[in-house]
């Protein structure tokens, strides 16, 4: 298991700190860490000042873009968390920044601006949460088919869908 | 049963032997439409390489053509999205055509019994063999062509009359319609936009 | 679904007219599984490709919150089929990670031993298909052949040829024995002749190069931004491998180089990855020699870790602890917390961000597939290439489509 708690990462987290906070005054960043992972909660208003300051300090890699319903989690005051997982190719440091966002307003920037690989991740979540991103290029569905009207990831849809799945018309052997 | 339909629907000896002739034929020269989406697909892959060959059972060739083919080989799992473009490639097979049904996934599901996955292919599609496993080893996808050929051999005819007498579904019984229908009310979903028919 | 023209947000109605719209639909003759791309043609050059997935999407990231963390290991399997343990070795380092679990070395060891027999899998398998694909089915019978080998070494150890299911929290199913040992020595003295074969029918041959040279170049920047990540991008130039960089399992103990190369193109994709096959070997061989003995479960897991199964039949103790470990509602708990943890499977970075919520299942099991966004990378390559490099681009990029759509 990597053991990242040898000196030199620690000061480089530090010093991403420090310039952050030089970057993005005014912002208040919630700093934690858990199992050697660093995690930093940006506040949805000014979410798309804090990913392009992200890039700036040199997180030139997004590895990925999800989000979490925590409808059923417990003791938490939101309903979606939208993570970002951030990666400085050249030095391997890594960084995960979430969001929090509530009905009725799901929308937040979108950060294809910022990484252009952020274009199917963005989509995929809009297409199991049903959180719209705004400013994307190309926003429709991902996997799904286009007309299901569900976002299946969602806590209160089942696991075995509301009959979707059975839906189809039936081809019988002699009139194929 | 596939004999008895012979017999019923009037044998004399120079259709028989002709039946006879034409399924030994289309039994020993299956040409495989490899429909093979996931995990099973490798496997069918794994049969038609050089430890287990597949052609020596007379599928030489795997055409990726569904005109050029006379048996359809699901093999993976089947979602939503895909079961349209599977029944649109079994109509656009010219008869005679057979379907195995590879894998638990195209059986029944598999382990995915999600909102997404179709629980079994036979629910919409006509099959003849099943072949279960996850994925099922080469051994068992050739029992199931020889399977297959024993059954294309006992009843075949020359101008594919059994497949007529199958006008009913074949599958598990369908979902029940009043259920879809209240749960299309529950959730505000109307039918008429939903305009899909790949028969005609 | 009606399979309907979609339309590519990028050209402007100027620029469309006198191109054609080719489909190359979910069911194609390339031996890569059910993607959709919708190709806008001038002619044979190639000017756009709208990529449509989700033709194999089946709700893997739902049954995560159903299922805990020893169930869906069977799930996690079927992801990227063509090399299952990776996953599940990825999925175990992500679950342990957030459970704060250290292996024993000899679990490490033959985790490290699978992961590399998986890596070797799947570029056999990415090579062997890519080159069917151009049109050489003797490499294709090759490199299946050898993956035989390796199915019944995988048989062996787990009873199963794919899909194992192997690894648990904290261990492993059963442990190996000796004949494994011996089959996997006999395989690391056989491998180098095959791999001989293979490269002298496929790297030199005139045709794959001719067709894979300067084939869709990936540039450096392009890679890190759209998120490429292992021998896609290593072909780029982004000498970036978390087995050196991350080490997890027992990779620090092991003397092995990381295979990149500058050209971008599919011939250094290629060349990676059959580069990349002879530091697994290497890999292999320092770790049969030196595999520890010991047990396989560490003895302090607690609820964790599964007893011996001599244990649980012998001695009430033995049973206790795995009654503790399997029933529903007493097995251990997961902290309230999340992690993301990636390894280096062989497709690229194949990581899972998991949120703990007190029990033994996750409450969000999501996994980071590679190929999603290898594959949104693809209407970037293809641009300017022709019609026929379209399987070429394809195939050395190595979409699983079960590890896309999940």
């Amino acid at each position: 298991m990597a053991n990242q708690s040898t000196d030199p990462k620690l000061s480089e987290i530090e010093t991403v700190k420090l310039r952050l906070s030089e970057l993005l005054l005014g912002t208040s960043l919630d700093w934690s860490e858990f199992r050697s992972q660093t995690r930093v909660i940006c506040p949805a208003a000014e979410l798309l000042k804090c990913l392009k300051a992200f890039k700036a300090v040199g997180f030139d890699q997004l590895t990925d873009l999800t989000a979490v319903d925590l409808l059923e989690y417990g003791n938490v005051n939101d309903r979606f968390e939208v993570v970002y997982c951030l990666l400085n190719v050249d030095s391997g440091l890594r960084l995960i920044a979430k969001t929090y966002l509530n009905e009725p307003d799901l929308t937040i920037p979108s950060a294809t601006s910022v990484w252009f690989g952020a274009d199917w991740p963005e989509r995929e979540v809009y297409d199991m949460f049903g959180i719209l991103f705004a400013g994307h290029p190309n926003f429709k569905r991902l996997l799904l088919p286009d007309e299901f009207q569900s976002f299946p990831l969602r806590k209160d849809y089942p696991v075995k869908g509301r009959g979707e799945r059975h839906n189809f018309p039936v081809i019988t052997r002699a009139e194929s | 049963m596939a004999t008895q339909i012979n017999k019923q629907l009037g044998d004399n000896i120079f259709l028989t032997k002709l039946d006879a002739a034409a399924s030994w034929a289309r039994a020993n020269s299956l040409w495989p439409m490899p429909f093979a989406t996931a995990c099973c697909g490798i496997e069918l892959m794994s049969t038609a390489a050089s430890k287990h060959d597949l052609s020596r059972f007379g599928s030489e060739v795997m055409r990726f053509s569904p005109r050029q083919c006379d048996l359809m080989i699901v093999a993976g799992r089947v979602v939503m999205k895909m079961l349209p473009v599977l029944q649109r490639i079994w109509l656009q097979m010219p008869e005679p055509k057979w379907c195995i049904s590879m894998g638990a996934c195209a059986c029944t599901g598999g382990v995915f019994d999600t909102y997404a996955v179709v629980q079994g292919v036979d629910r919409f599609m006509p099959v003849d063999v099943y072949v279960p496993g996850c994925p099922p080893r080469p051994e068992q996808l050739i029992r199931s062509i020889i399977d297959l050929q024993e059954k294309i051999q006992s009843g075949g005819t020359i101008n594919a009359r059994e497949f007529k007498l199958r006008i009913l579904p074949e599958g598990p019984a369908r979902f029940d319609e009043d259920e879809l229908v209240r749960i299309r009310e529950r959730n505000g979903f109307k039918l008429e936009d939903q305009k899909y028919d790949p028969v005609h | 679904m009606p399979l309907e023209l979609l339309d590519s947000p990028d050209l402007d109605a100027n620029k469309r007219e006198g191109l054609w719209t080719l489909n190359f639909g979910p069911q194609h003759p390339a031996t890569h599984t059910t993607l959709r791309l919708v190709l806008q043609l001038d002619g044979e050059m190639v000017m756009d490709a709208e990529p449509d997935i989700g033709f194999l999407h089946s709700g893997f990231e739902k049954l995560g919150e159903v299922l805990d963390f020893n169930q869906y290991v069977t799930i996690v399997d079927r992801m990227n089929y063509i090399s299952p343990m990776a996953n599940e070795i990825a999925w175990h380092h992500a679950v342990e990670t957030l459970l704060g679990i250290e292996l024993t070395p000899r679990c490490k060891y033959i985790r490290t031993i699978f992961a590399e027999l998986m890596r070797l899998h799947d570029h056999l398998l990415c090579l062997g298909t890519c080159v069917l694909d151009l049109g050489g089915a003797t490499a294709f019978m090759y490199a299946f052949n050898e993956r035989e080998t390796i199915y019944e070494i995988c048989e062996r150890a787990s009873g199963q040829r794919f899909h194992t299911s192997y690894t648990r929290v904290g261990g492993l199913l059963y442990d190996v024995t000796d004949d494994w040992v011996a089959m996997v020595k006999d395989f690391v003295r056989k491998f180098p002749k095959v791999y001989r074969d293979f490269s002298g029918l496929v790297m030199k041959n005139r045709i794959f190069v001719e067709r894979t040279r300067d084939v869709g170049i990936l540039s450096r920047e392009e890679a890190i931004a759209g998120g490429a990540t292992g021998p896609v991008a290593r072909a780029s130039g982004v000498a970036r491998d978390l087995r050196r960089d991350e080490p997890y399992l027992a990779y620090d103990d092991f003397d092995f180089d990381v295979c990149a190369s500058q050209g971008g193109d599919c011939y250094a994709r290629f060349q990676v990855r059959m580069m990349e096959m002879l530091e697994s070997i290497k890999i292999i061989e320092q770790a049969i020699d030196k595999l520890p003995q010991g047990p396989i479960f560490a003895a302090d897991t607690g609820k964790a870790g599964m007893p011996d199964k001599k244990e649980v039949y012998r001695s009430i103790e033995g049973l206790i602890h795995h009654f503790e470990s399997i029933m529903p509602n007493r097995q251990m708990q997961a902290p309230k917390e999340s992690v993301y943890a990636a390894t280096e499977s062989p497709n690229g970075e194949l990581g899972y961000y998991i949120v703990g919520d007190g029990s033994f299942r996750a409450y969000r099991a999501r996994t980071r597939p590679p190929s999603l966004m290898h594959f949104a990378l693809f209407s970037k390559l293809i641009r300017g290439c022709m019609l026929s490099d379209v399987v070429a681009v394809l195939g050395s990029i190595n979409i699983i489509a079960a590890e896309l759509d999940r």
